[in-house]
């Protein structure tokens, strides 16, 4: 071994990879980005529209069959209470939590890659959230006293319950909702303003000229503009967590066993996240596919790192589940245990394991680095995902319910033509919207990303071509 | 133009961002107040190159969020322990019970304070504003896209419509133009 020698050579800097790959200029960003909406419609997207807008409709008729012929029609019973309504629900708005967390937490930690997705993961969870909270509205029965869950006195001189957990699940959803809708807003007002001056048309102009709010770019503009978005960013971070936090508390403020345990809002926050990426890649990756100019925005390194994110907190998901055993076996609780023992062998067995295998087992996967740049490994593993986390919340609340304290008053529950439907039909308005938002806003913030490129920076050497022969030392 | 219209500024483009920026920085320091740079992006640094301080956005939005959370107080205390009580499977329901409204209290000052920070910025951007005179000139366009402009408005004090156009030209300031309201 005597040719071993220790270099003393300093290790070379790392590169980093640019975010926008090709060293892609300004304008090419706004007519690469501007162009997906001015272009004539490509077939495609008809195609997809005619597809997903039927499904939407059909799902909608459903809601109105439910609602004129009242909950018997779903297939909920005593003592299933609460089955695919409140798990689609579940399911939905724990989606939404991708896009704040990237728009927001990824803000905040200053993670530049967030730029270029930010935009269509906050669309849709806004999209998702609107298809959520169809379920609370509808799975009331009498959609017309829904009034009651708002704080006033009800018909009767009632006030409702301020402490009760599906009191505070109204206020942070509709909190959620509303915040998430003012920060996509503010985001897209400086776009707004680029498709304004770009529109050809005299109704374009008019229209994205309203929404755009008048706005000039300004530096005395950008400054206040930047402390809003900060601000909104500050908000959304603790809000995000709060939304499945209550969600989850819906269940863990109860007594029913396999419910009531103290896990369950961090761990319905890492399965919103975990659940809710694997949604951005559903949607970005085909999304990519259609619009090859994309590629240099939307890169390699963005699903890599989403894929990353999976890994976690899909692992943080895992672990939760391992720990709900381990403290039903370790606490001694004969309902508790006798619940978790159900969930995993009893009637709905299937799915517990369906679960296990979709959302711990499956984005293990990911520990290769070779899989996680394979765009077809990536997506199949994601539709695992959405299904697993599916899984979650209809084991969570159907195993918990139909099998409880007294053997005598448990039930079977299965889902009626109504529930499946009214449940693909979200997906047909969730797709139909995301498809309407691809065709009339920009998909990716352009006034951000051009941020991140080289030439925004003031101190670039680039900028200085009176004096290239410094331009080496870098900016200070 | 036949008509008569007032003059509202003179306004330059440059090439880049770190153009703009050194000009921005020169006419900071020539005294000038009633301008600003308009840019595609927010630029890094350009505040301080334009003698701009913290935009103090948040002093509003700490005062909507307080109030959010005064709402948020008023209106789970006053039903829950004044106006109607209501008892739940025989649990307590009197101050000890405060607990159990701090997730809304969380979520009125968060809802408060986010529509707080809509509306303090468009008041301190005083938008809406869909005419502006900046719109007459036709290379403003580009602000949206990639162009880099420094406008003075005419109704600063140091304003000179031939010093200033030289002023702007010798800062390298391309296509300055005159801007009629």
């Amino acid at each position: 071994m005597s040719e071993a020698v220790v270099s003393l050579d300093t290790p070379k800097e790392l590169e980093r990879v640019p975010l926008v790959t090709n060293d892609r200029k300004l304008s090419w960003i706004t007519e690469s980005v501007s162009d997906i909406v001015e272009s004539k419609t490509p077939l495609w997207w008809w195609l997809g529209f005619l597809i997903t807008v039927p499904i939407a409709l059909f799902g909608l008729i459903c809601i109105g069959y439910q609602i004129s012929n009242g909950v018997g029609v779903w297939g909920e019973n005593h003592p299933n209470g609460w089955a695919w309504d409140i798990t689609n629900f579940v399911f939905w708005i724990g989606i939404g939590h991708a896009g704040t967390l990237i728009s927001a937490i990824l803000f905040l930690t200053r993670q530049k890659w967030r730029t270029s997705i930010n935009r269509a993961s906050e669309a849709m969870t806004l999209f998702a959230v609107i298809c959520a909270g169809i379920f609370p509205g509808i799975h009331v029965g009498r959609v017309w006293m829904a009034w009651f869950l708002a704080p006033v006195p009800n018909a009767n001189g009632i006030w409702p319950n301020f402490r009760s957990p599906l009191l505070w699940d109204v206020f942070a959803v509709s909190t959620y909702f509303t915040v998430s809708v003012l920060f996509w807003y503010v985001g897209l007002v400086p776009d707004l303003a680029t498709l304004r001056d770009r529109a050809k048309s005299r109704v374009a102009r008019y229209i994205y000229g309203l929404f755009a709010l008048g706005w000039r770019g300004g530096n005395r503009q950008w400054r206040h503009y930047e402390m809003a978005y900060l601000i909104l960013a500050g908000l959304s971070t603790p809000l995000v967590l709060s939304v499945h936090s209550v969600v989850s508390f819906d269940f863990a403020t109860s007594i029913v066993p396999g419910w009531h345990t103290t896990i369950f809002p961090p761990y319905f926050v890492a399965g919103a996240i975990f659940g809710g990426f694997a949604m951005v890649l559903t949607i970005l990756i085909p999304a990519r596919l259609c619009y090859p100019k994309l590629d240099d925005m939307f890169t390699r390194q963005h699903v890599d790192k989403m894929t990353k994110i999976i890994l976690l907190t899909g692992s943080i998901v895992g672990y939760a589940y391992l720990m709900e055993l381990f403290i039903a076996w370790y606490g001694a609780n004969q309902y508790e245990r006798a619940a978790f023992w159900n969930r995993a062998f009893g009637w709905y067995g299937w799915a517990y394991f369906c679960m296990m295998f979709c959302n711990v087992v499956s984005p293990q996967i990911f520990w290769s680095k070779k899989m996680r740049s394979n765009y077809i490994v990536v997506f199949i593993v994601c539709q695992f995902v959405n299904a697993g986390m599916w899984f979650e919340r209809f084991v969570i609340i159907v195993t918990s319910l139909a099998q409880d304290f007294l053997p005598s008053s448990w039930g079977h529950y299965s889902p009626s033509w109504v529930e499946i439907w009214t449940f693909i039909g979200t997906f047909g308005i969730f797709l139909s919207l995301f498809l309407l938002f691809m065709r009339f806003l920009p998909m990716i913030a352009m006034s951000e990303i051009k941020i991140v490129t080289p030439e925004a920076d003031p101190h670039h050497p680039m900028h200085r071509k009176e004096h290239p022969a410094t331009a080496t030392e870098g900016a200070h | 133009m036949a008509e008569y219209r007032k003059v509202y500024g003179l306004g330059a483009e440059f090439g880049n961002a770190g153009e703009l920026m050194h000009a921005a920085e020169k006419i900071r320091d020539g005294g000038f107040t009633k301008w600003d740079v308009h840019t595609p992006f927010p630029v890094h640094g350009m505040d301080k190159a334009m003698g701009l301080g913290k935009s103090w956005l948040s002093a509003p939005v700490l005062l909507g969020g307080t109030v959010g959370l005064l709402t948020a107080v008023l209106l789970t205390t006053i039903p829950s322990f004044g106006i109607y009580p209501l008892i739940v499977n025989g649990k307590p329901y009197d101050w000890r019970t405060l607990p159990a409204f701090f997730p809304i209290f969380f979520e009125l000052t968060v809802l408060f304070s986010a529509f707080t920070t809509v509306f303090s910025l468009l008041i301190f951007n005083q938008l809406p504003k869909w005419y502006h005179p900046v719109f007459n000139w036709e290379r403003f366009k580009r602000v949206t896209d990639d162009g880099f402009f420094l406008i003075i408005e005419s109704r600063d004090p140091k304003f000179s419509e031939s010093k200033t156009r030289e002023l702007l030209e010798g800062m390298g300031g391309q296509h300055v133009t005159l801007i009629h309201d």
